[in-house]
């Protein structure tokens, strides 16, 4: 019986999603379950963080292999919980000066704001600039010329690597106007615009194709993968 | 490196050379260019493309007092390629007398917002007001479907703003119903939800009405380049689309010829003769990229010689 609601829940939902645009009158409908959507997801965000207390309290519990960095996550976790829903060092709010705790979470000043510039931004942004140093190994290592499309791949990576600098432009900036279309930033704009474009615009297409297909078998009640082990799959 | 055969001479040292000098040589590769350009406070010059072109068209032909919506879907992770962008947009839009409503579908959007508005707006725009002239709606959750609320109310989708004002009662949003409303749609992209996904829930089922521009990290710009110029007008790929768009700014603003259409605006009133840094970023920043590249380049050459020799040697061992 559960399973039946949860279909027709999903199979009336995804209907009015997929009708709300071509009916008018199902506009204000197809709001309103994209809002109840809205509502959804941010609940997940708290089974989220259950989920992240649960896998990386049993890890510690059970010193697994790397428990102390479960330990660091869940202390973290927990030292920044307290202090976004605690709002510690928020200054108050002029525009609602009666009110306590009235004032922003992350306003500047608060130690979420402090967590937020001096621990998050440095460690994400040093998390993104270590790519430079794994792609130039990679680089180095496995970009071969072992046959003819990796000879067009790499052909066309050096293309677009000067292309986009002031290299590109200093290399080829001799050359005349009517082979301006040789020119490295010109080409570099060829292939995105042309070869890129073309293969993309398949790529997307084969999607949408995709997943029309996979929306109907669910619609449909065929697919019921999405129930988990429970929901069974024809 | 694969194979048994052993090259000899300078090759062979490349063949088993450590990992951690490749490390080194791009640690120098950005770092001598940051340091160059920092002291010398000079920038590489800019050849802007079409597609950058069109994103200063698309702000700058606005009527002046237009209301722009700018999504700012990033976080700190990729602040370095798309800061610079979303520090150009505002300024470009608080130049041209432009109202600004910033969002973001990224938790960490909302800061990313105050400090661009801490930056740019409160630091050189002191007489735009909160509420009237800008806002922060700040993050939503619900990626997609927020996007599909915003279609037909975008206040239900953004009921306060980001310090608690309900935006019911916002001048700004005085005469904005749907996403519809706003004269443009400016998205600075890391990935999902980002650009991508406004094109395909918003503008197309604005049925073209919306003009949007783009600006996305480096790994988006391939993605998104099938929708330019068609659903979205302009589109800024990378640091270097950054770079062209603020040098598009920048000699706008320096034509002492085009003073009057903005002075009065900005905190200084004529045409500055010397740029304050932040408005030379993204420039600044194509010198690592430089550096950067040409290091890749060489490195892929060294790597494919080194390859080459080896199959060299094997074959010699084979025979």
């Amino acid at each position: 019986m559960m399973r039946i609601v949860a279909l027709a829940i999903a199979s009336i939902a995804g209907l009015v999603m997929l009708l709300s645009p071509f009916f008018p009158r199902l506009e204000s409908v197809g709001a309103q379950s994209s809002e109840i959507f809205n509502v959804i997801a941010a609940i997940a965000f708290i089974l989220g963080a259950g989920s992240l207390v649960k896998v990386n309290v049993s890890r510690v519990s059970r010193r697994d292999a790397g428990w102390g960095y479960a330990f660091v996550t869940l202390l973290c976790f927990v030292v920044t919980l307290v202090i976004g829903l605690g709002k510690i060092g928020v200054p108050p709010n002029p525009q609602f000066a009666a009110t306590p705790w009235a004032g922003e979470k992350d306003a500047a000043g608060s130690a979420f704001a402090w967590i937020y510039e001096f621990v998050l931004t440095p460690i994400t942004s040093t998390m993104f600039a270590l790519l430079a140093f794994y792609v130039a190994s990679a680089a180095f290592r496995a970009f071969r010329a072992k046959n003819r499309e990796a000879m067009l791949l790499l052909g066309t990576a050096f293309i677009v690597l000067l292309g986009r600098t002031f290299a590109g432009v200093w290399l080829t900036d001799g050359l005349p106007d009517w082979a301006s279309g040789l020119r490295l930033e010109n080409l570099s704009m060829f292939i995105m615009q042309v070869f890129n474009t073309a293969g993309n615009r398949a790529i997307i297409i084969g999607i949408a194709l995709g997943v029309t297909a996979t929306s109907l078998r669910i619609l449909l009640g065929i697919d019921r993968s999405w129930m988990g082990a429970s929901g069974g799959s024809s | 490196m694969e194979g048994a055969a052993e090259v000899s001479g300078v090759l062979g040292i490349l063949e088993r050379l450590d990992r951690r000098w490749v490390f080194l040589a791009m640690a120098l590769a950005v770092a001598g260019p940051i340091l160059v350009m920092g002291l010398t406070r000079k920038t590489l010059p800019e050849t802007p493309t079409d597609a950058s072109r069109a994103v200063f068209r698309a702000v700058q032909s606005l009527p002046q007092g237009s209301t722009v919506l700018l999504a700012f879907d990033f976080d700190p992770g990729s602040a370095g390629e798309l800061e610079p962008m979303g520090v150009n947009m505002a300024r470009h839009c608080a130049l041209r007398g432009h109202k600004m409503v910033f969002i973001s579908l990224w938790p960490l959007g909302g800061q990313m917002i105050d400090q661009t508005i801490e930056k740019v707006i409160r630091a050189d725009f002191p007489q735009l007001q909160d509420g009237v002239d800008f806002v922060n709606l700040g993050f939503q959750a619900g990626n997609e479907q927020v996007m599909r609320v915003v279609l037909t109310d975008f206040k239900r989708a953004f009921p306060t703003t980001k310090s608690g004002r309900a935006t019911a009662d916002l001048p700004i949003l005085q005469g904005v119903q749907r996403i519809g409303d706003f004269a443009l749609l400016a998205s600075v992209s890391a990935g999902y939800p980002g650009s991508k996904e406004w094109v395909q829930y918003v503008v197309s089922a604005s049925g073209g009405k919306l003009p949007m521009v783009s600006g996305c990290t480096g790994v988006q710009t391939p993605q998104l380049y099938p929708y330019f110029p068609g659903q979205i007008s302009g589109l800024l790929g990378a640091i270097k689309g950054a770079a062209e768009y603020e040098s598009l700014i920048n000699a706008w603003v320096m034509d002492p010829a085009n003073a009057a259409e903005w002075s009065g605006r900005g905190a200084a009133s004529g045409a500055p003769m010397v740029l304050p840094p932040k408005y030379l970023e993204a420039q600044r920043r194509m010198g690592p990229q430089l550096g950067a590249h040409l290091l890749m380049v060489v490195l892929i050459l060294l790597g494919n010689l080194v390859y080459f020799a080896q199959r060299r040697a094997q074959r010699r061992v084979a025979a």
